[in-house]
């Protein structure tokens, strides 16, 4: 009986073994079909542009939906996009889009101006988007998005007929245009989305194969969790002649290794990044296809200004003028990152910084001195605050380095998981922070705009009533020289004060098969699939 | 024996609603919430999704909430605060079966090569048979695999080109990872095995069935292996609750759509609905792979009875 039992428990588990062995489909190559399979770092979180917040979903949304304008793939500058064309009025408030006659969604039907209407609703629904605040240049916008307007028809966004779309703004915004290859002002289906739930629900099902309908050079084929997410050629986009590709293979790889080994075996097109101690030697041995290209982003250190002794302006000083960017930029992060002696990344949108630190190691002794610390005697106990990242901590430990050699100073490392230290940050728990920022769009205001004193991304403690009135100056100038002159003095502000501690310009890395035609390095890392084509 | 089980599953009861209490408490006591990012949206914006969620209730309330939902099953329907268009149900349903299959491939590989290796060894005790699987065995005990997986897949998928070195499409791509996590497994099994057959072979019953001449491959596979390998069957339930829950680096390295690896992810994005669906969904493997364990023990131990105090 026992015996029985045994022999039918294991006979049970072969059979159900066996089944699911014999049961695996073998893979199917890509045939005659051009199929492009990229690495995409992570599995996208949503690829509905309302709610979207990342990279890698940014990868996938470019590729299904396409907004007013959209960037020139190589100097990113608006060309036409959904709009066909578009008038600016003199006082550069008013924008009148055309929409051109032949847009279509994936399933036929027409991109109208009204499905603009409702989709700016949508993003700037309260409690929707995580990044409506991209919208708020449009008068009223910001009102409705926190609640405090309810009439969504005083918002400056009007279908005067079904391919004419009137936008008004609250004050010149010359980077308007920009703000429209973001994502969370593309369009997306009304009818569509009110079949799936409500207009307003994040957990709206819509997106999901079969269901989703978008007006970009593909639509979505199919999505494994987890796996891998398919888009294919839509034959109802309006240039679909140009579009090369037959599919786009997304794969979400969150590990770098792995990624890079998929990359050598040809398996991938596209690694979403480089493992940053392989850089070097794939520079070397494969030139080629490495591609290691400047980013709009910066890497730097907040410091706590209501904390002791991150309080005096002399400390902070002293701390930034004795770190060698030189060196950690050649020894530690080793991927031709570009040392950063101010905030804005260089040539963003044509500005240059002028702004730097002048000074040497003797003058950031004299300034430690003067503070109370002298040879860096009875200095505070304070950390660096930093999340879980082997980069993080070298950068980290080189710092802690550079500041007891010169100041002869002791500070601790504070290693924290992602969530939680965004928690300390945000709660000013912290001396010195690690920090980056990548910008939303192509122009100093993202990166500048962040330390007002009403920015949730300032984090700092650092409120200034002078700061804040030349950012809202700039903001309603429209001339853009004068424009940038404005920033310029925001942004001395900022260093003067030594609020934040830039430590360099990051770096776009992907290995890029050479088989690979019509993708261009730019600073959003932005690539535009509808140009690309794949050459044996 | 229905009585045993019944028994068990009753236990069971408190133990699952004091693992998910905790779980809640654990949860909500870690700093950062789902909507936590570096690019932080307006305050309002903030406000609005926590009231959305229900996070702008009393904790008591939460946790109303939270129990009611689990226990009338309710939970398999909570929206996934990361991925806005799943809920813990789409999620878990199209990844568990494949972290399941791996974890049986593994336990398949690790038994397979670990009581084959432990039995020979412990029948050639103190030979090079012996000395070499218990060396290897050690080693396999000691290489992580975070170690072992990225090397397998340099030998076999970089230089040799015979395997594909990520993926979950074909068979081909289903060997690395279930070597990669079931060699840790099998060295351990292949001690075990070795261990038990020693002990179980000084006994007097087998020195009896030779001593009547029973030939020497029916007095192991017969009479030997069913004691012998007691320990790896005790330690194959925990193993098994081990390889689902612990796959997070393997799924990682090979690109396993797994649910080991969303599990891990759920807790660093605070999608609390998730981390609840899957720590429910696994305590129910670790009771039922225990419960299994417990009565397969009683069946082949003729000492054990079920009911008796032990």
């Amino acid at each position: 009986m026992m015996k029985r039992n045994v022999n039918r428990m294991l006979s049970a588990l072969l059979i159900i073994s066996g089944l699911t062995f014999f049961s695996c489909t073998k893979s199917n190559p890509d045939g005659d079909k051009k199929v492009y399979h990229a690495g995409n770092g992570a599995e996208p979180a949503s690829i509905d542009p309302h709610i979207a917040t990342g990279v890698p979903e940014h990868h996938i949304m470019v590729a299904l939906f396409e907004g007013l304008s959209s960037p020139e793939p190589k100097t990113l500058a608006p060309s036409p996009g959904a709009a066909e064309r578009w008038d600016i009025s003199d006082d550069l408030k008013t924008y009148t889009f055309y929409l051109r006659k032949d847009g279509k969604w994936s399933d036929g039907t027409p991109v109208t101006a009204q499905d603009f209407v409702f989709s700016w609703m949508r993003s700037l629904a309260p409690g929707l988007s995580e990044y409506a605040y991209m919208l708020y240049p449009v008068k009223n916008a910001e009102e409705f998005n926190l609640g405090k307007l309810k009439d969504f028809s005083k918002v400056g966004i009007q279908a005067k007929d079904d391919h004419t779309l009137v936008v008004t703004l609250k004050a010149a915004t010359p980077y308007f245009l920009t703000l429209l290859h973001h994502y969370s002002t593309w369009p997306v289906p009304k009818a569509t989305i009110e079949k799936y739930g409500d207009w307003n629900d994040r957990n709206n099902t819509w997106t999901q194969p079969g269901k989703i309908v978008s007006n970009g050079p593909f639509k979505l084929k199919a999505h494994e969790l987890n796996k891998k997410l398919v888009v294919e050629r839509n034959p109802n986009y309006w240039n679909a002649s140009i579009v090369k590709l037959d599919e786009i293979h997304f794969y979400p790889t969150t590990d770098l290794s792995s990624e890079e080994r998929e990359f050598r075996t040809g398996k991938l097109h596209f690694t979403y990044e480089i493992p940053a101690h392989k850089v070097q030697k794939l520079v070397e041995e494969n030139p080629e296809e490495t591609r290691i290209t400047p980013y709009l982003g910066t890497y730097f250190y907040r410091f706590n200004v209501t904390k002791k002794p991150m309080n005096d302006v002399r400390v902070r000083k002293a701390l930034a003028l004795t770190v060698d960017r030189e060196s950690l930029v050649k020894n530690v992060t080793r991927a031709n990152q570009v040392p950063a002696y101010s905030f804005v990344p260089p040539d963003t949108a044509g500005y240059t910084s002028e702004n730097r630190l002048d000074g040497n190691i003797d003058d950031a002794k004299k300034l430690l001195a003067e503070a109370g610390y002298p040879e860096g005697k009875g200095f505070p106990k304070v950390d660096i605050l930093f999340n879980t990242h082997d980069l993080h901590k070298d950068v980290a430990v080189a710092i802690q380095q550079m500041w007891k050699k010169n100041l002869g100073i002791d500070v601790g490392l504070n290693n924290q998981e992602w969530k939680v230290y965004l928690d300390t940050e945000k709660k000013l728990n912290y001396n010195v922070s690690r920090a980056g920022w990548i910008g939303d769009y192509n122009d100093p205001n993202t990166f500048l705009d962040m330390f007002t004193s009403y920015s949730g991304n300032n984090r700092t403690g650092w409120k200034n009533k002078e700061y804040d009135a030349l950012i809202g100056k700039a903001s309603i100038t429209g001339d853009q020289k004068e424009r940038y002159s404005i920033l310029q003095q925001a942004e001395k502000m900022l260093i003067d004060n030594m609020i934040v501690l830039p430590l360099y310009t990051y770096t776009v890395k992907h290995m890029v098969s050479k088989k690979l035609t019509g993708y261009h390095d730019n600073i959003l890392d932005t690539h535009m699939y509808q140009y690309m084509d794949l050459k044996e | 024996m229905l009585k045993f089980v019944l028994k068990r599953l009753l236990q069971a009861i408190p133990v699952l609603l004091i693992l998910m209490t905790l779980t809640f408490v654990f949860m909500r006591a870690v700093p950062g919430g789902p909507f936590d990012s570096e690019k932080q949206a307006p305050e309002e914006v903030i406000a609005a999704l926590n009231a959305r969620y229900n996070f702008d209730k009393p904790m008591h309330v939460q946790y109303y909430f939270f129990m009611r939902d689990l226990v009338t099953g309710d939970f398999i329907n909570w929206p996934s605060f990361k991925y806005s268009n799943q809920t813990v149900l789409s999620m878990i349903a199209p990844q568990l079966p494949r972290t399941v299959e791996l974890a049986i491939y593994s336990m398949i590989y690790a038994l397979l090569i670990g009581i084959t290796a432990g039995v020979i060894a412990a029948l050639k005790k103190n030979t090079y048979l012996d000395y070499g699987p218990m060396s290897l065995a050690m080693v396999g005990v000691c290489v992580p695999s975070v170690l072992m997986g990225p090397l397998l897949a340099l030998v076999f998928g970089v230089w040799l080109e015979v395997l594909p070195v990520a993926g979950w499409d074909s068979w081909a791509h289903k060997i690395l990872p279930t070597i990669t996590l079931g060699s840790a497994i099998a060295a351990y099994v292949a001690r075990l095995s070795r261990g038990g057959m020693l002990e179980v072979l000084n006994q007097d019953y087998i020195r009896t069935a030779r001593a009547k001449g029973v030939p020497e491959n029916k007095v192991i596979l017969r009479h030997s292996l069913k004691g012998g390998l007691l320990p790896v069957v005790n330690y194959t339930a925990p193993a098994m609750a081990g390889l689902l829950g612990g796959s997070f680096v393997t799924e990682t390295i090979f690109r396993v759509p797994g649910i080991g690896r969303f599990y891990v992810e759920s807790v660093f994005n605070r999608d609390y609905t998730v981390i609840a669906g899957i720590t429910v969904l696994f305590a129910f493997f670790y009771i039922g792979s225990n419960l299994i364990a417990d009565v397969v023990t009683v069946l082949m131990n003729p000492r054990l009875k079920f009911g008796a105090k032990t």
